[in-house]
């Protein structure tokens, strides 16, 4: 069974007049690293609200059609439960810092799950270390920059384990060195411990070669859904106004102008090298 | 022109952000400054407003050292964009957002009217004229600060991190806003972490690295030498990255554009070395 499915999926906010979100039908299979791209405003973080039941117990408003989360119904269960199973790392970091120190608010989850004081300890220094912030545990999260937020908000996250992993742009303040250590551990924990991913972002240049399933978002609509090479290659992907990797788009202008390099659409520029060396060669 | 002078900042806190900073930005230059977390950036562009006095060493703005005039008279000539947007919105409409500086300026409020549409219309806001600036999305949020302070019109335009939560199409705009600003001869400069964008645009590269500048120089320089980006935790942009991997089969290490790429990679077709 998937771990998040939704059926016609509709969702309008208190006082809006037309539905953020509309109709949508997407399977996330247990393992997945999924990545969900498409225009600002297209309805990518409403989605993710609905996998915690932010919406709709939080945000109110009407919610349409079936959603099922780790096989609970988010419409009768309420976001404390599903948080259990559920992390949820938001856009802006500073709407979910709340603590007087680092390593409190990365605890604080743990707490709330009733987690042995040692045990706790041990997963808050694990995620601390993982995030490369072990040396501020004892700064306030207030106090710090936009990209050092960042990274005590996926820390806390990162400390519950949770099954189900949702990061909504979560490296936009971080400089593009410190981004790709983050990813690189999100990736780890995905393929170690067999964490669901669903990610949240504009950057696939960055982020592009991690996924095996990417959905595509546009005004509240999943336009495609798929494998990432089938659907980058497109051209229907472009069309949208997703920003294909460059070494993607470099394989496609290179397609037309009839230099064939393999069948297999690359997304890093690791893969494109490759396929350009082998081409010399050949 | 900015003339940056030995400048060092020490903040309240006793934190060093500025250790020694010295630079020109001549009239109608495109600048970005990249670097890591921390490393001073936009420590360094909040003295070009004046928002920030430096602790030792000068900045001058126009010849006119920032400590001898008010904020409010720089803000007329250095527009300045926030990393995040919520620090400066707070009208209840959008409109009045952007209305809300040029009121201040003493403009009459029939220029008012046209500069606002001008810049609604500029950023595709004008479907949100009435709506209110905080039930708009992150990336939209992000334009109506850039809108509210472009209305002025200033001379000089600070953006810090202008790409962030902007899709492609956005920053696509942005850009080719960004390029006709300097074609009416604005000195426009970015801080930012996105390097793609930056090897789309091209600018001059100003690398910072614990509160000092370690790089200075042409985008294409400068986002192709793996060396001094690391120094600063930047990625070479993905173009160079294949380039700079396939340097032994004697490409040219600088590229950083995809059809400057396609380019070369033609050629070699031609060369009979690729079919």
């Amino acid at each position: 069974m998937a771990i998040i499915q939704t059926e016609n999926l509709t969702y309008t906010y208190p006082s809006a007049t037309k539905p953020s979100i509309r109709d949508i039908s997407i399977k996330i299979e247990k393992g997945e690293f999924v990545l969900i791209t498409g225009p600002s405003g297209c309805g990518k973080t409403t989605l993710c609200r609905c996998f915690n039941g932010l919406i709709p117990h939080f945000y109110q408003g009407e919610l349409k059609g079936k959603i099922t989360v780790v096989g609970l119904n988010v419409l009768e269960h309420p976001t404390y439960e599903l948080a259990k199973h559920v992390g949820l790392v938001f856009q802006n970091p500073e709407n979910q810092l709340f603590a007087l120190s680092v390593e409190k608010d990365v605890a604080f989850g743990l707490e709330n799950l009733g987690v042995p004081k040692e045990e706790m300890w041990k997963r808050v220094n694990w995620a601390l270390n993982l995030t490369g912030i072990y040396d501020l545990r004892e700064r306030a999260p207030h106090e710090l920059s936009g990209g050092q937020q960042q990274r005590v908000a996926i820390a806390s996250v990162l400390a519950m384990q949770p099954e189900v992993l949702v990061l909504d742009e979560p490296t936009s303040f971080l400089d593009p060195l410190t981004a790709k250590k983050i990813f690189e551990v999100i990736y780890e924990l995905n393929r170690k411990l067999g964490i669901t991913v669903v990610l949240v972002e504009h950057r696939l240049d960055l982020t592009a070669h991690y996924t095996n399933h990417i959905i595509i978002m546009n005004e509240g609509k999943v336009v495609l859904d798929g494998d990432p090479r089938e659907i980058l290659g497109s051209e229907e992907a472009r069309l949208i106004g997703v920003g294909i990797p460059k070494a993607t788009r470099l394989y496609q202008i290179l397609k037309k102008d009839n230099i064939k390099l393999g069948n297999k659409i690359p997304l890093s520029s690791e893969e494109m090298a490759a396929l350009l060396r082998e081409a010399i060669k050949a | 022109m900015i003339e940056v002078e030995d400048v060092y900042f020490t903040y309240p806190n006793g934190v060093e952000a500025l250790k020694g900073i010295s630079l020109k930005i001549k009239n109608g230059e495109f600048v970005a400054i990249m670097g890591q977390n921390g490393a001073g950036k936009t420590t360094l562009v909040k003295h070009f407003n004046g928002l920030l006095k430096p602790t030792k060493g000068k900045v001058l703005v126009d010849g006119v050292e920032t400590t001898k005039v008010s904020v409010a008279t720089l803000a007329r000539k250095v527009g300045f964009v926030f990393q995040n947007p919520d620090t400066q919105l707070f009208s209840e409409t959008v409109e009045d957002e952007v209305a809300f500086a040029l009121k201040n300026f003493g403009f009459k409020e029939n220029v008012i009217k046209k500069r606002v549409s001008w810049a609604l219309n500029l950023l595709g806001l004008t479907q949100y004229r009435k709506t209110s600036p905080f039930m708009l999305s992150g990336g939209e949020r992000k334009r109506v600060a850039l809108a509210s302070v472009l209305a002025w019109n200033p001379k000089i335009l600070i953006l810090d991190e202008p790409t962030i939560g902007q899709d492609y199409q956005q920053k696509e705009k942005l850009r080719q806003f960004i390029l006709q600003l300097k074609a009416q001869r604005k000195t426009i400069i970015i801080v930012t972490h996105d390097v793609e964008f930056v090897a789309e645009c091209n600018p001059r590269v100003i690398l910072m690295r614990e509160g000092k500048i370690v790089a200075d120089g042409k985008a294409r320089e400068i986002l192709t030498t793996p060396e001094i980006l690391n120094q600063a935790s930047i990625v070479p942009p993905q173009i160079a990255q294949i380039f700079l991997q396939l340097s032994d089969l004697s490409f040219p290490k600088n590229v950083i554009d995809i059809y400057e790429a396609r380019e070369i990679l033609l050629k070699t077709v031609r060369e009979g070395k690729l079919k």
